[in-house]
């Protein structure tokens, strides 16, 4: 989230596309409630099922599955051409101005830059013009430019029309012309629009995207940064945020550091390739001209006094992967033979899939196995799933069990960027160990075979340093220490990640923690709430600055420098970010994003301080399927992409079985003619709710949603069983026959969309239900994250 | 009727229609509540905890007692009322982790199974920890490649992946980063893309 939960109170529209909050984030969902109830904010729900957010919606769009580039791309037109975008903010805030290279294009569902042989975008292709086109110049600024990023914009979106939007989406044109005079008011400094979303976006193989079409609308709007404003994610998981903070992702080091590459040699090699250029002579660049810092300080937390400043701080240590190591990935690789080894925690590959009949497949290639879970998960189980025989199985398998949160203490970030520390509550259940100290007891004993017989490249695991007191049982305040950082000469823990330096003596595990552990004491531990709401909420903005720690910075909403106009007073006062205090000189409200004491003005500093344009970016080259996110057909789709048919799905999505020569399991709409998507309910998370006996009681059985339309031609009655079969695998499972889903006009053709909850198994309390959802997902994942497309696939549907 | 404040409220088992129904029919429902906050909190410890489902981030109240022969019973977990999140409020998930957490199907012990085997074994720590530390360092030295066909230093484990953490206390999930980095693991992975 860039801003938080219970800023959403501030916003006087609400966009909810890919979520259904009222039954995934149901306590999230009273700020949108508090936001409809108080202050009369309207709510927009997109979504192919008419659900609990629907019912209490002022609005439900019916929207085709993965379609939502479309929609905002149609809005993006309407705001564009009817001259409602924020104009000031605009031209202050974002990169409308810059001129892009004249290399540019963009025809027939192509940009420029694909590279046929790699099926990829060489990214750099999508360029700013420079002054006086010298290279590594300042870029140029000129907004009336025909090649401006605004003026490309406008000719980008104009194809997005009413008409072309309901051809896309099926969405009827006056119902979306009735949601874009809305979403056009707040362009307005008087009015802010939030976007709340989850993985109903992200799911696709054209996922960021998606979400980059929505932080568009937003920028034009002049919504970024403000309160009540933002792209706001629902992360599912307690502590998804937590982690990928701290990097359990192969693309990333702890704080957004990038893995380093094959063929940077040092660490200037890696500085030049992974920091952001500074593009504008005022532009703040932080991110870009603090990385050697940060990314120093991590090498000698992690390497201690192996590493120095002769050998680039054990820059050599970090491994470089050769290619995309992600999630689908790892399953591609042990398909192909190649992973010999895997360790899952509290993740079950088997239930997660995509694809899980490839998967299971897979997992049935590692040599080892390893669990470690508090319960049996269908992954630890996994060698004798239904239609597997165990005796062909080879894998070695080992479940251990693990500790669950309550028998631990340490910190969970929620989806707001909160680091809320946690005691802990229970001893551990029976033999039960902690995860990490499992983990850090089999580093350990790694490590002391190396030590005994040597082997590949040992001085990694020999070097890291484990300085904790007992190393195969460090606790978690030792290592919230660690993240922290401190100061190697003061031998003192920091308070800003300012205090950060290049040279070797500062630590810090993860640069935007620091400052949530100084010397005062672990600030995620603080719990002034709304007990005291006068004392505690100063700014009456609830922004609670004294309730956990909120990285980075403690900041409550981020890029809160684009809340105030150029001047440094707040769009609107009444709902003020931060504000300049001419007579104290500084900025005043939330912790600013922006210099504290940088005055306003014409030489003032450029708003985003993070980016090299120090503004928000409307065209960006950070993106591996486009500088505009463009609408493409998901890879299983039942249309051809109305745009341009010739490029009907993304060109750029790694299409895994293709390249490694395993047979198709892409099926087409001839054979598979409904649309399917996936989901979460109320009363599951994923997997573990099938040990909670109310849960489990609360909803016991496996179904799939039907439309009422489509069980009528089918002869299908609520309750009959049915088989949903999609070329990759099947269920058969009970219908649940109801009008939430309806048939849509997709280009001319009805198309009908299917709902398949998706929490069942054959692990957990009532084992006959063990079909799996993800048995019939495809194995393909989004362009730039590879994350799978979950939400939009095709199958048949028969009565049993 | 006195007010009876939401924390009360929650502690009266069966909540809001018993406690409107009774004073409906002219009960005094003051005593009752009385009687059960004191026997719930009584001698009770209480921790602060966050919920493990979604990341709204609920704050949490657990109470536990501690007997005799130093058993830790967790009697309730409830909302906090003083977060700016969910000011006491939970969702049906939240609102059952107190199952969840004295959950009587847990894993007893390690279990293992060999290749082709039918059944799990149970085994001990010592068993499987050395066991696994051989296949971790058999894997590494197999699959490590210290440079790539073009010559650079690449010095990466292709062959061990690393998943998980979805539920982790962040603590822990850096230090499972730092681990596998530490082994030159690339294949890193958690619920965010899934």
């Amino acid at each position: 989230m860039t801003n938080h939960w219970r800023d959403i109170r501030h916003a006087d529209l609400i966009l909810v596309n890919g979520a259904n909050p009222a039954e995934a984030h149901p306590v999230g969902f009273r700020w949108l409630m508090r936001a409809k109830l108080d202050r009369g904010a309207k709510i927009i729900h997109a979504d192919p099922r008419f659900t609990r957010t629907s019912a209490v919606a002022d609005t439900h769009l019916r929207i085709r599955v993965g379609t939502d580039v479309a929609y905002f791309g149609g809005l993006i037109n309407y705001v564009l051409e009817n001259e409602l975008y924020h104009k000031e903010y605009v031209e202050f805030a974002t990169n409308a101005g810059l001129v892009v290279s004249p290399e540019y294009s963009f025809d027939d569902g192509m940009f420029n830059g694909f590279n046929e042989q790699t099926g990829s975008y060489d990214t750099r292709a999508w360029a700013y013009e420079t002054e006086g086109g010298a290279a590594g110049g300042p870029a140029k600024v000129d907004l009336a430019h025909p090649r401006s990023v605004l003026n490309l914009l406008r000719e980008h979106y104009r194809r997005y029309t009413p008409e072309m939007v309901e051809r896309i989406t099926g969405i009827p044109r006056e119902q979306f012309l009735d949601v874009a005079r809305l979403v056009g008011e707040t362009g307005r400094p008087d009015k802010v629009m939030t976007i709340v979303y989850a993985v109903g976006l992200t799911h696709h193989t054209t996922g960021v995207q998606l979400i980059r079409s929505g932080a568009v609308l937003q920028l034009l709007l002049g919504n970024m940064g403000r309160p009540g404003g933002g792209m706001n994610a629902e992360r599912g998981h307690a502590n998804i945020q937590g982690n990928t903070d701290h990097a359990i992702s192969w693309d990333i080091l702890p704080g957004y550091l990038r893995i380093p590459a094959p063929g940077q040699k040092n660490l200037d090699d890696y500085i030049a390739a992974s920091a952001s250029k500074k593009l504008r002579p005022n532009s703040v660049n932080f991110f870009g001209e603090n990385y050697r810092k940060f990314m120093v300080s991590l090498l000698k937390t992690w390497y201690g006094d192996a590493a120095t400043s002769a050998n680039n701080f054990a820059f050599d240590y970090l491994p470089k992967p050769a290619a995309n190591a992600s999630w689908i990935s790892i399953f591609d690789q042990a398909l192909r033979g190649r992973m010999e080894g895997l360790i899952l925690s509290g993740m079950t590959a088997t239930s997660i899939g995509p694809d899980s009949n490839q998967v299971l497949q897979a997992l049935s290639k590692l040599k080892w196995l390893c669990v470690l879970d508090p319960f049996a998960t269908t992954s630890s189980e996994f060698w004798k799933a239904p239609g597997m025989d165990p005796a062909s199985v080879r894998t070695e398998v080992f479940m251990l069990p693990a500790t669950h949160w309550i028998e631990k203490d340490g910190s969970f970030t929620n989806s707001g960027r909160w680091a809320q520390w946690k005691d802990q509550v229970l001893p551990p259940e029976g033999e039960a160990r902690h995860d990490h100290w499992i983990l850090a007891e089999i580093f350990g004993r790694v490590r002391e075979l190396y030590r005994q017989q040597g082997g590949k490249f040992p001085e990694p695991v020999l070097g890291l340093d484990l300085a904790y007191r007992d190393q195969r049982k460090p606790e978690l305040d030792e290592i919230a220490q660690e993240i922290n950082g401190r100061n190697l000469t003061t031998g003192r823990r920091l308070s800003t990640f300012a205090e950060l330096l290049a040279d070797g003596t500062t630590t810090a595990g993860d640069w935007i923690y620091t400052g949530h552990y100084p010397e005062s004491g672990n600030l995620a531990k603080r719990r002034d709430g709304v007990q005291d709401p006068a004392k505690n909420d100063p700014t009456g903005m609830g922004f609670y600055p004294n309730w956990a720690w909120s990285w980075p910075l403690n900041r409550r909403v981020l890029y809160n420098r684009a809340s105030a106009d150029t001047a440094g007073r707040p769009w609107d006062p009444q709902r003020p970010g931060i504000a300049w205090d001419a007579a104290a000189g500084r900025w005043v409200g939330d912790v600013p994003d922006y210099p504290p004491t940088a005055a306003p003005g014409p030489d003032a500093p450029l708003p985003f301080i993070m980016t090299g344009e120090g503004t928000g970016r409307l065209f960006s080259n950070g993106v591996a399927d486009g500088p505009f996110p463009e609408h493409y057909e998901p890879v299983e789709s039942p249309v051809e992409n109305p745009l341009h048919p010739r490029v009907s799905a993304t060109p750029a999505a790694f299409l895994y079985d293709q390249k490694a020569g395993r047979p198709n399991r892409f099926g087409t709409a001839a054979d598979y003619p409904y649309v399917a998507t996936s989901y979460r309910l109320t009363e599951h998370e994923h997997y573990v709710t099938q040990n909670v006996e109310h849960l489990v009681q609360l909803q016991p059985e496996a179904f799939v949603e039907v439309p009422a339309e489509l069980a009528r031609e089918k002869g299908i009655e609520n309750g009959d069983r049915v088989r949903v079969t999609s070329k990759r695998g099947k269920l058969e499972v009970r219908a649940v026959v109801t009008r939430r889903l309806g048939a849509l006009q997709i280009d001319g053709k009805k198309v009908y969309q299917i709902g398949i909850p998706i929490h069942w198994g054959f692990v957990g309390i009532n084992t006959g239900q063990h079909w799996l959802a993800n048995a019939l997902t495809p194995f393909v994942g989004d362009a730039s994250a590879r994350t799978p497309e979950y939400k939009a696939f095709l199958v048949n549907l028969e009565k049993m | 009727m006195e007010e009876v404040t939401r924390r009360r409220f929650l502690g009266l088992s069966g909540a809001g229609t018993a406690a409107i129904g009774v004073s409906a029919l002219g009960f005094d429902t003051a005593h009752a509540t009385q009687v059960k906050q004191r026997l719930r909190i009584e001698g009770a410890t209480v921790s602060k905890s966050v919920c493990p489902y979604c990341a709204v981030g609920c704050a949490l109240l657990a109470y536990t007692h501690k007997s005799a022969d130093g058993k830790v019973e967790l009697l309730q977990i409830e909302g906090d009322p003083d977060s700016p999140v969910n000011e006491g409020t939970l969702c049906p998930k939240g609102a059952s982790s107190l199952q969840l957490a004295i959950s009587r199907r847990r894993v007893p012990s390690p279990l293992y199974r060999g290749p082709g085997e039918r059944e799990w074994k149970p085994v001990s720590w010592d068993f499987t920890l050395d066991k696994l530390a051989a296949n971790v360092k058999a894997s590494r030295d197999r699959t490590f490649v210290t440079q790539d066909a073009d010559g650079n230093v690449v010095n990466r484990c292709e062959g061990i992946a690393f998943a998980g953490g979805a539920a982790f206390s962040s603590e822990e999930g850096y230090l499972a980063t730092k681990l596998m980095r530490g082994l030159g693991v690339v294949h890193l992975e958690q619920q965010a893309r899934v």
